[in-house]
């Protein structure tokens, strides 16, 4: 295996992957992300080999195990190339008719298309499916074409071209001018300046320098980074690589959580391969630049997203954040200049190295360039990954990409960016999607978590639950946040149980500033988010909880009452048999009566009733 | 030589000193929990929290950390600043209310309720102990444990510890749990006898026993 | 409970498999949780000594991170998700349940050690909300009602081997 030493011959092994690979020959693409992986598209793999093999077909039709196309709420997602016609909800007992009748006979098979809910039109190919045609999809844009598992197939499709070009013809200063004049800015949440970090981190004294990747995605309902990781690891890679030339630095880091098992797996296979074809070891491209990365897996806090806490956990330490007055650029891993960047933002350079700075800076907005990455989740009928231009306003993600709210129900707010984000209301969904925008809404980008909420979601409830999160994770150094925190979530809990005072909101208010201000580090600087942005917009949620007792979406268990409709309940008794208090009585084919005051509020009854006779008020 | 400016005050110090230390050498009171001057600084108490003016922006930094810059402006008493301290001390005390230096604070600043739920613990994890165990005596025998609300100081396995020489430096460096306060009346009322100013502890030790400087410290009022 | 047998060997080989640097401490751990399903104390302190890293600091890392225990946990180990998704589509009545169901709650282990339930948030495979994963195999969109039957399934499977 012959080290790639030179563009020239980087560009011969791609041109020579090209002839051997013909454009037109049926190819069968299956995800196995995560998350279509636990729906089973590991048996709709085997599944196609053994029919492709017992049909004898195996010199006419590929088959390729990509990492996650992005739509999960359709998985298992198969695609079959060369049209890109596109399967959903693909169980393996479908495999042999679509061998049989799509590959064979190229008959299409509409119970697997994917149909528009509102309009009730199908769609053939990936490109018109609605989900993928709004977006504009650039840093995940390979993710369902390549085997993140075979660095060829990255080569194939111009992988290691901007590490060559990089390396061969730009020096540093130019490399770090390319990515300042293209406005990237940091897609972890910090949303800083990617190219003047590069710059500090470059001129800071020293001669031993680090990078690293963030791939610790703590926010719950965020999972960009762990599809991209799973999917595209090389251009993970890439942009490290590039990155770690421009400012100096022999030596990266690539930090994820271990709650992704199938990111770490392909990671550390593109490292091998990476090293083997010379795109990381010594002498890259004969620069005379040596570079090698290392995989940390987390060992699991949320805290360690941050990045002094991340480099504390490097170190071998508890991940406590430092305070950052004098810069991890300047003194960071083991008191050198570190660069720390999140996977996505690394991902984006070979593409702006590739097609330039003023490429780039045409798309987005005039302070936020290039795309977002977000992963839309929750009361939202196309879950997913999307990728669109920043400034797109919300309301196009979440109804023309996202498909609109969960059956039928009325969209209350939007969370953005976790934890330390907050929350969006309606009257605001025509936000444009942008740094400053989100800020000035009270909320931030973050990671790119957003989630979706009903009429069904209690704001109160939702404070109640990032700061029980966030005290968790809590690293428990500074007063602000382990204290601060801690109160915040006791006046919140007496809320939604009916304990609320009418000094508390103002008290909330009053411990959420101190906690914003006083915090060590970002995560109890961002605590507060939540709790602020609800009490600002949702202020009559709180007020009907405190004043009145009520919880009007529902959710508060002390404040409502589990009760049986008369005209739905069929007596069936599914819901006196699964009761864990025995708080239900009732004959048999007779209306059910559920005693409210040995009721707990678990919800059992309302889960087996399969004629959504149980309500709460 | 660093020139900058303290509370409208210009003053001169040397690079790598933190504000604090400056501060504390021009007689600026800036209140601290965490910090003790022969030991590393820690940050995590933020009593010490200063209004900082870069030039660029203004910010809340820890200035037993911060170090000075040249032109920057600090300001250590900033009404911002004074609320979240007697905020924070507000915390404390709902954590440890029987511990006499928060105590003695909290008459300084003025504070005289606890909004809170009471608690009873006797630690408030400023790490003094943590530090002086380590840098100090050289031993390392206890640290923190624990994450969040769970964090704790501790030995290893919570067992007696091998390297525990019993010096004492820690129970010495302790601020909380040292002499133990009259306690609190009703849920979340201080006690407060230290409110007033003649030391009624000079009667009983013939010295002054409170780590409180003198403008104000306990007094036993007529007909207490 | 009577702590696990020493066996030095088998974390040497650890040790040597990473480096004898306090920065390999985490994955150093991690290995050992993953062969014992906890970290026991013997283990702890040789991985002191070997790393020359003070007890306090392996035991303070020990207690930080979630990867970690410093108890013997159950043979299978249920994680319910309570990320934003997931709560939002009601994944704490499941968590509910099942602690009605093993009659321990959150972070605790079954008496017979056939059972662990642990917290997470987040597993990012928010699609399939409410998510519930019992060692390695996750089960999508969860309700209460189902709670018995996937832990039957999954001791069924076991009891078959």
């Amino acid at each position: 295996m012959k080290k790639i030493r030179t563009p020239q011959e980087l560009e011969t092994l791609r041109n020579s992957l090209l002839q051997q690979r013909d454009p037109t020959k049926p190819c069968v693409r299956v995800c196995l992300g995560t998350g279509c992986r636990a729906r089973g598209s590991v048996d709709v793999v085997e599944a196609f080999k053994d029919e492709i093999k017992r049909q004898g077909l195996e010199p006419k039709v590929d088959t390729k195990q990509t990492g996650c196309h992005g739509f999960c709420e359709r998985g298992p997602v198969v695609v079959i190339g060369p049209k890109e016609m596109f399967y959903q909800r693909v169980k393996s007992r479908d495999v042999p008719e679509i061998v049989s009748r799509t590959l064979l006979n190229r008959k299409v098979i509409d119970r697997l298309l994917y149909i528009d809910p509102a309009t009730g039109q199908k769609a053939l190919y990936e490109y018109e499916v609605p989900f993928y045609k709004k977006q504009k999809r650039l840093v995940l844009a390979n993710n369902g074409r390549i085997d993140p598992t075979n660095i060829l197939d990255y080569i194939a499709i111009g992988g290691y071209k901007a590490l060559a070009k990089a390396l061969t013809t730009m020096s540093c200063e130019e490399i770090i001018d390319t990515i300042e004049k293209s406005g990237l800015r940091g897609l972890g949440g910090g949303g800083f300046p990617t190219g003047r970090k590069w710059r500090l981190c470059r001129k800071a004294s020293g001669d031993i320098k680090f990078v690293i990747g963030n791939g610790d995605e703590g926010d719950p309902g965020a999972f960009s980074d762990r599809s991209l990781m799973e999917a595209n690891p090389h251009s993970i890679l890439e942009g490290m690589i590039i990155g770690a030339y421009a400012i100096g630095a022999n030596q990266g880091y690539l930090y994820v959580r271990a709650e992704y098992p199938l990111a770490l797996k392909h990671l550390q296979i593109a490292i091998d391969q990476a090293k083997k074809y010379g795109f990381l070891g010594n002498n890259i491209f004969t620069s005379g630049f040596d570079f090698d990365i290392k995989i940390n897996r987390g060992g699991g806090a949320f805290v360690c997203g941050e990045s002094s806490a991340l480099i504390a956990s490097v170190e071998g330490k508890m991940g406590e954040p430092r305070a950052k007055y004098v810069h991890t650029v300047e003194r960071g891993l083991w008191n050198k200049p570190t660069n720390l960047n999140n996977v996505k933002t690394w991902a984006n350079v070979p593409l702006i190295i590739n097609n330039g700075a003023e490429w780039y800076a045409k798309i987005g907005t005039e302070k936020s360039k290039g795309t977002g990455i977000f992963s839309l989740v929750g009361k939202v009928n196309n879950t997913g990954l999307v990728e669109i231009p920043m400034g797109t306003p919300l309301r196009n993600i979440i109804y023309d990409i996202g498909g609109g709210i969960l059956e039928g129900k009325k969209f209350k707010a939007v969370q953005t960016g976790g934890p330390s984000g907050g929350c969006i209301p309606e009257r605001l969904l025509d936000l444009p999607v942008d740094f400053e925008k989100l800020t000035e809404a009270g909320s931030m980008m973050g990671s790119g978590g957003m989630i979706v909420m009903d009429e069904n979601t209690c704001m109160v409830d939702v404070a109640r639950y990032f700061l029980d999160f966030l005290q968790d994770e809590s690293c428990g150094k500074c007063v602000p946040c382990r204290e601060g925190i801690k109160r915040m979530l006791e006046i919140v809990v007496d809320i939604t149980m009916g304990r609320g005072k009418e000094e508390d909101p103002e008290l909330l208010q009053e411990l959420a500033e101190m906690v914003k201000d006083f915090s060590l580090c970002a995560l109890g600087g961002t605590a507060p988010n939540p709790v602020l942005s609800t009490l600002r917009y949702f202020r009559d949620e709180y007020e009907a909880h405190v004043r009145d007792k009520k919880c009007p979406a529902g959710i508060c268990k002390d404040l409502i009452e589990y009760f049986i409709l008369e005209d739905k309940c069929t007596g069936c008794g599914a819901c006196l048999k699964l009761c864990p208090q025995q708080a239900i009585q009732g004959e048999p084919k007779k209306l059910h009566i559920i005693d409210s005051a040995k009721c707990i509020r678990c919800g059992s009854c309302q889960d087996a009733c399969p004629y959504e006779a149980i309500m709460v008020r | 030589m660093v020139n900058f400016i303290i509370d409208g005050v210009k003053v001169q110090a040397e690079e790598g000193s933190t504000i604090l230390e400056v501060a504390r050498f021009y007689g600026i009171d800036v209140p601290t929990l965490c910090y003790h001057d022969e030991l590393s600084p820690y940050g995590a108490c933020r009593l010490c929290m200063v209004e900082v003016d870069d030039g660029r922006r203004t910010r809340l930094v820890a200035s037993c950390l911060y170090p000075v810059k040249e032109g920057i402006k600090v300001r250590t008493h900033t009404e911002r600043v004074v609320k979240g301290r007697k905020l924070i001390l507000e915390l404390l005390l709902a954590r440890c209310p029987n511990a006499k230096t928060l105590q003695d604070l909290a008459s300084k600043m003025g504070l005289e309720q606890v909004r809170f739920r009471m608690e009873s613990k006797d630690c408030i994890l400023c790490g003094l102990c943590v530090r002086m165990c380590a840098e100090q005596m050289g031993s390392g025998a206890i640290g923190f444990v624990g994450r969040g609300r769970k964090r704790e100081v501790l030995t290893p396995f919570r067992m007696a510890s091998e390297i525990c020489r019993n010096c004492g430096a820690c129970m010495y460096i302790c601020p909380a749990v040292d002499l133990q306060c009259r306690g609190v009346k009703s849920p979340g009322e201080l006690c407060n006898s230290c409110l007033v100013i003649t030391p009624h502890c000079l009667e009983k030790y013939s010295q002054v026993m409170c780590t409180l400087e003198s403008c104000g410290a306990c007094l036993e009022k007529e007909g207490k | 409970m009577a702590e696990s047998v020493p066996e030095y060997s088998k974390v040497d080989k650890i040790i040597e498999s990473h480096s004898r640097e306090e920065s390999a401490l985490i994955a150093i751990l991690q290995e050992i949780e993953n062969l014992y399903g906890y970290l026991p104390t013997w283990a702890l302190r040789y991985v002191s000594e070997r790393l020359n890293v003070p007890l306090i600091q392996v035991y303070g890392v020990a207690s930080f991170y979630d990867a970690f225990h410093l108890s013997p946990r159950g043979k299978h180990l249920i994680r319910v998700c309570l990320g934003t998704a997931c709560y939002l589509r009601g994944s704490a009545r499941v968590l509910e349940a099942v602690e009605r169901e093993l009659g321990i709650k959150v972070g605790e282990t079954t008496p017979d050690l056939k059972f662990s339930l642990q917290p997470v948030h987040c597993m990012g495979a928010c699609a399939l909300a409410p998510v519930m994963v019992v060692g390695e195999r996750y089960f999508d969109k969860m309700t209460t009602t189902k709670v018995r039957s996937v832990l039957k399934q999954v001791q069924g499977k076991n009891e078959k081997d």
